[in-house]
């Protein structure tokens, strides 16, 4: 006896009954996300559109006044100096880091592990007390240069913090985690089986390493290089402390236009012009690799 | 040793649709399965059967039909109130709980005494013979074990059905074929109405009471294994369980034809296109046979030694080439003439069935 | 030792002394220059010079005694605890919910929920000093919160979406069949197994609020000023040894914060 041959459970056409029900489970799964969303979209959406609107307009007219402000040499210079910081940093980052991530991706985990230390515990602690530290160890009469000194490699103090030299030291400590763990990620999964090939098939260790670990390496490369460029562009703290008022970049220079001069024009301008750099490389970034995977997601 | 008692009620499916955008997962199902039944859903990946599981589960929502238990109409109940066990496929044990927490998982979460869990899952562990592992971890399990501990946590709340989907995939061959008389004792022991899916067809014949061959949706077979096999309603059937060469057949005013010759058949539906050879039931044709047999004369091409049989493959003038299964035994292989020489196959009219393209 | 091979190609450990070597100074570039400032903490002197001339503990005295800084400190914990306890649950429900809905634009959500972490913080910060202005939070501790936590959940919906793809979505389909309400199931068999990503984006998020500057330097002030931006503050007029001090017991406190998030994904 089946339960279908009782013909009062033979009910009729259910179709959108069901299709209510799974609506209605869908938007409550995605309701979850909604408080998140909206203390995002209220917080960061908002204020970044408004600054989009200030800066195509002038009183309430649309106008591009604050874009022809910010295009003259004062402004390029400064743009100029952000990219030539950041690009330098980005490739002391790089020389820095590769050789460590690609130690670590060699290593067994538990030694692996122990040098991850060594690159988390910078990436856990304050930028404004790395920053710091720089200033007491490069200043005057600091550690470095009492060292030299002490070695007999210099008679005089060097100037070291307060300009440019001091910022590019500055951030590339600050910046050195973002490559490292970028790269050692993507190192990690080259497939060691091609090295070995390479060995059998006659190549010395440095050459496979060049004509075949280092291209498979280059999405690591790229992703590293690109995370960190984008990140020194918008940099704040560790240049205006080390720059000392010699090193200007774009997001100084927002600050000072807002918070001293509460010129919004310039500061929005300015502010959009940076944005747009940062999102089309960022563009460029989410070719190579998932964004969530940057900050250690999977 | 004691039994859980269970309940066991039928499941009426009904006219179950599910459709993603425009590709239909399941078309128009409709089946019945009696209670206490062992049922198989059999077929290729893709063909709907874990889609079929999943809305008997309630993972997934039909687009349109009923799913009814007993005299209940499930379609819409949620799946923490439908009281269905499931066994999955890579078991789905909580690892963070030892055997005795996931057995009792189910019965906490009905506010079950706690005495009365400490019966219930001793007695679930026992039907699974693992009682002495109860404060195990779970990764200190075997595949076999966990097997049986997902076993035993699907049933120790007595469900009113049992979903089972490709439960012994993740096994080893010998492994498998102990747990599919394990599991079938399990279900001649409490008898409840049990859902099983697999693709591997030996598993289904071996276990089900009843098998149901799915094919892109919809339901292209239902029946007692036996049926199945030897009497496939359709091309697809014949061809998806077992082996067998598929032989287009003329149809005639008075029956099937093939190679110009009659074919005396037991199952010769109208529409038919096929018909199903076999290679284990042909025979080598000998003068003293029933004059009955439908003969197939052609040259044979070669002789597979596979251990215990030997297959012989059997050109046909038609262009066709079937297979004739054989025992490697010494007096058989003797008879078989030299590869290149003619053969004459022999098939019985019982075993001779012809099936249509698809559908029923 | 030297000798033998050291990877799959062959080379030898003497051959790659020289990657040693590098490697060993990159990871004393990446630590030793933070950890200076402990030793310089306890120096007598008002001057930073290593070795510290003298032991003292006149600075920690003059951090722990001096109102503002106390101030300052209350001030940065009480929003970083609020900051944690707002990101942490919308952070994991955010998560969960796009991880299980599957809906084509989740991805899209879920970018936009960690675009915080993409947008220069300068942008960020003048920005939000914009709507403040007009909301009347500019100083307030709620207007801190808000701002840090929308610095703050990126990192949580990363830790745990990350958290929510290795584990077995199946086991929730288990839970639930055997008669576990979405919630229960959840609560039952998901979070503890994903209990260390959720510690992680916990830790996360009170240290992105904690260690906040650009932000604050618009949004904090008076009554509501945190401890990095009075830092920040003094910093850039004179290098206070206070500082040296308190950037001790920060590290002190990052050390802690990576240990229990080491510890506490070992467990598993």
């Amino acid at each position: 006896m089946t339960a279908a041959s009782d013909p009062a459970l033979q009910t009729g056409d259910n179709a959108a009954a069901l299709r209510a029900d799974e609506l209605r489970e869908r938007a409550t799964l995605l309701g979850m996300s909604v408080p998140a969303l909206l203390i995002v979209g209220v917080i960061v959406f908002i204020p970044v559109g408004w600054l989009f609107w200030l800066s195509f307009t002038d009183g309430d007219q649309l106008s591009l006044t604050h874009y022809r402000r910010i295009a003259d040499i004062t402004h390029a210079r400064i743009f100029w100096q952000t990219f030539e910081i950041s690009a330098l940093v980005t490739v002391l980052a790089l020389l820095l880091g590769y050789p460590l991530a690609y130690l670590m991706s060699q290593l067994s985990p538990r030694w692996a592990g122990i040098c991850l230390i060594f690159v988390l515990v910078p990436f856990w602690t304050s930028l404004l007390v790395r920053t710091y530290a720089w200033m007491v160890l490069l200043q005057r009469r600091g550690l470095v240069n009492q060292t030299l000194m002490d070695l007999g490699i210099i008679d005089m103090p060097l100037r070291l913090v307060y300009n440019y030299t001091g910022t590019v030291i500055g951030m590339l400590h600050i910046m050195l985690p973002f490559m490292i763990l970028p790269l050692y990620a993507a190192l990690r999964t080259v497939d060691m089986n091609y090295m070995r090939a390479a060995a059998n098939l006659g190549a010395s260790p440095l050459r496979a390493f060049w004509t075949v670990f280092f291209p498979l390496s280059m999405p690591g490369v790229i992703a590293g290089s690109l995370l960190v460029f984008i990140l020194s562009l918008g940099f704040y703290v560790t240049p205006a402390l080390l720059g000392g008022g010699r090193v200007m970049m774009v997001s100084m220079k927002i600050q000072q236009d807002a918070g001293l001069y509460f010129d919004w024009g310039a500061a929005s301008a300015l502010g959009v012009a940076l944005l747009v750099i940062t999102l089309g490389i960022f563009w460029v970034l989410s070719r190579f690799m998932r964004i969530e995977r940057l900050y250690g997601g999977r | 040793m004691s039994k859980l008692s269970v309940r066991s009620q039928p499941i009426a499916i009904r006219d179950v649709t599910k459709t993603y955008g425009s590709f239909n997962a399941l078309e128009n199902v409709t089946l019945d399965i009696a209670a206490g039944e062992f049922l198989t859903l059999l077929g290729p990946s893709g063909s709907g059967k874990t889609t079929l599981l999943m809305v008997l589960a309630g993972f997934t929502r039909a687009t349109s039909g009923h799913v009814l238990v007993g005299s209940q109409d499930m379609t819409r109940v949620p799946p923490h109130k439908r009281d269905f066990g499931m066994v999955f496929q890579n078991y789905a044990l909580f690892p963070h709980m030892n055997v005795f927490g996931n057995v009792a998982y189910p019965l906490r979460l009905r506010r079950v005494s706690r005495s009365e869990i400490d019966t219930r899952v001793a007695r679930a562990l026992d039907l699974v013979q693992l009682s002495h592992l109860a404060e195990r971890p779970i990764d200190a399990l075997s595949g076999g074990q966990r097997q049986r501990i997902a076993l035993a946590r699907a049933i120790v709340f007595e469900p009113r059905v049992l979903l089972m989907d490709e439960p012994l995939s993740a096994l080893d061959k010998n492994l498998r074929e102990q747990m599919q008389i394990e599991i079938r004792n399990l279900h001649e022991n409490l008898g409840i109405t049990t859902v099983y899916v697999t693709h591997d067809q030996r598993e289904a014949l071996t276990m089900s009471d009843q098998v149901v061959v799915i094919d892109a949706g919809r339901i292209s077979q239902k029946g007692a294994p036996r049926e199945i096999y030897e009497r496939p309603a359709n091309a697809f059937v014949a061809d998806f369980i077992g082996e067998s060469t598929l032989l287009p057949v003329q149809a005639g005013a008075d029956g099937f034809a093939f190679g110009g010759r009659a074919l005396r058949a037991t199952v010769a539906p109208p529409g038919g296109l096929f018909l199903v050879a076999r290679p284990e039931k042909m025979e080598l044709h000998r003068t003293d046979m029933d004059p009955a047999y439908n003969l197939f004369e052609g040259t044979l091409h070669q002789l597979v030694y596979q251990g215990e049989t030997v297959l012989a493959q059997v050109a046909l003038p038609e262009g066709q080439t079937i297979s004739m299964r054989l025992t490697s035994r010494r007096e058989v292989m003797a008879a078989l003439p030299e590869p290149g020489k003619p053969i004459t196959l022999a098939l019985h009219p019982e075993d001779t069935v012809i099936v249509p393209e698809r559908g029923q | 030792m030297l000798n033998r091979p050291a990877s799959d190609t062959q080379i030898t450990h003497a051959r790659r002394l020289w990657l040693y070597a590098v490697a060993v100074l990159v990871m004393a570039f990446l630590i030793l220059p933070t950890f200076v400032v402990i030793p310089m903490s306890f120096s007598d002197s008002r001057f930073l010079r290593f070795p510290p001339q003298g032991f003292s503990l006149r600075w920690y005295e003059s951090y722990l005694t001096s109102p503002e800084w106390m101030q300052a400190t209350w001030v940065s914990l009480k929003v970083a605890v609020l900051t944690t306890l707002l990101a942490t649950p919308l952070g994991i429900a955010a998560s969960y919910g796009l991880h299980v809905s599957r809906v084509p634009f989740s991805r899209v959500l879920t970018i936009a929920l960690i675009s915080p972490l993409i947008i220069p913080i300068i942008i960020l910060g003048v920005g939000i000093f914009y709507l403040y202005v007009r909301l009347g939070v500019v100083n307030t501790i709620p207007g801190l919160v808000m701002a840090h936590t929308i610095l703050a959940i990126p990192f949580v919906v990363v830790t745990v979406s990350s958290g929510l793809q290795q584990y077995d979505s199946n086991q929730e389909l288990a839970a639930r069949n055997l008669g576990a309400s979405r919630w229960t199931a959840f609560r039952t068999i998901t979070l503890p197994q994903i209990r260390g990503s959720i510690v992680a984006g916990g830790l996360f998020a009170f240290i992105t609020s904690f260690d906040e500057v650009v932000i604050a330097l618009f949004i904090s002030g008076g009554q509501n000023t945190t401890l990095t931006r009075r830092m920040f503050t003094g910093l850039r007029d004179e290098i206070d040894p206070t500082i040296a001090a308190i950037s001790s017991l920060l590290i002190v406190l990052s050390v802690i914060m990576l240990l229990i998030l080491v510890l506490s994904n070992r467990q598993k």
